[in-house]
């Protein structure tokens, strides 16, 4: 009898120890990949392609479709850039609603390239910012996202950056939204857009 | 007026030349060659291409050559536990009977010391090496910046 319950209580102990793991497993494959989590409201305060300090507060009202990469980048942020820029295009009279940003995730050698003839190349619209290293990173803890510096002795200046691809929409009261990853066709970024007007 | 005809004979006809030339070498073809225009020559280029092995020997591009570029390379682009990076790809596998891509988001060809901004319109050479069907030159077409795919008439995307 002694036995049997001993036996009973581990059942229930292993069977709320799958419990446990597979809730905690379900809630660490949502990280870094999840379209939409708890809500938060990320912050940032970068220097502009004038040099002007822009911050977060400052845009609320309008939607924020936010991109962090780095201009020296062939694949993967031109590719983001042009369905941002499509996005812009196709938005049409609601296109005063978004504003598109790059956030320059290696700002001391995008702003000595010339940040503004690069995002204008895409999209007048496209705001590029560059802050120091110290405001950079602040953006990206805020946003939840990685970026880092992969030296690599065959790319331009020796380094190449590896970062977060995904486009992030924040709301017009600055609350994180959910994130397009990287890939996403510019007509379902366009309709998840309108589905929010 | 002899020369404005050349002239206007060499405008009118470069279109149809330059556009989605179809190289063979052996077993392999090579086609839907494209870049997109840079902003400047200081940022890196791109080089998208598709590779056809119609044999049944494995095959592997090791390596790109052009006079466009000072230091052009082989990359991926990996996209791993949400985040992107660009490793060196020391050679692209071209397997028996396979269509291989080099296309946005994957494999790619990185222009690095641009001689000259590529412009939209011009295209370019590039030598391709392969470790066993040798060397082959392919010309790029220089798409717009906002470019997805090859602009053929063909083209499967």
């Amino acid at each position: 009898m002694r036995l049997r319950r001993l036996q009973l209580g581990l059942w229930v102990a292993a069977i709320a120890a799958m419990i446990i793991f597979a809730g905690t497993k379900w809630a660490t494959q949502g990280e870094g990949v999840a379209e939409t989590g708890p809500a938060f409201t990320p912050v940032f305060t970068l220097a502009d392609e004038e040099g002007r300090i822009r911050t977060s507060a400052e845009f609320r009202g309008k939607f924020l479709l936010v991109f962090f990469g780095f201009t020296n980048c062939p694949d993967v942020c031109p590719t983001t850039l042009s369905d941002v820029a499509q996005v812009m295009d196709d938005l049409g009279a609601d296109a005063e609603k978004v504003q598109p940003l790059f956030v320059s995730i290696d700002p001391e050698r995008d702003r000595r390239l010339g940040l503004a003839a690069y995002t204008a190349a895409f999209h007048p619209a496209i705001l590029g910012l560059a802050g120091t290293e110290a405001e950079t990173q602040a953006a990206a803890n805020s946003f939840k996202i990685f970026y880092g510096r992969e030296n690599d002795a065959a790319a331009p200046d020796g380094y190449s950056m590896a970062h977060s691809p995904g486009l992030f929409l924040i709301g017009p009261d600055g609350e994180w939204l959910r994130q397009f990853t990287y890939g996403t066709p510019a007509a379902d970024i366009l309709s998840d857009l309108q589905s929010r007007f | 007026m002899k020369h404005f005809l050349l002239a206007a004979a060499l405008i009118l006809s470069a279109p149809a030349v330059m556009a989605c030339e179809t190289v063979t070498i052996g077993d392999l073809t090579i086609e839907h060659a494209w870049s997109k225009a840079t902003i400047g020559a200081g940022r890196p280029g791109v080089f998208y291409v598709e590779i056809t092995n119609a044999g049944s020997v494995d095959d592997a591009l090791i390596g790109i050559a052009t006079p466009a570029a000072g230091m052009p390379m082989l990359h991926e682009t990996v996209v791993q536990d949400g985040i992107a990076s660009m490793p060196h790809a020391m050679s692209i596998p071209v397997p028996a009977g396979q269509n291989v891509q080099l296309s946005p988001g994957g494999y790619h060809g990185m222009l690095m010391g641009l001689t000259t901004a590529l412009k939209e319109g011009d295209s370019f050479p590039v030598t391709l090496s392969f470790e066993k069907a040798g060397e082959v030159t392919v010309n790029v077409d220089v798409l717009s910046l906002r470019a997805e795919g090859p602009d053929c008439a063909d083209a499967g995307q």
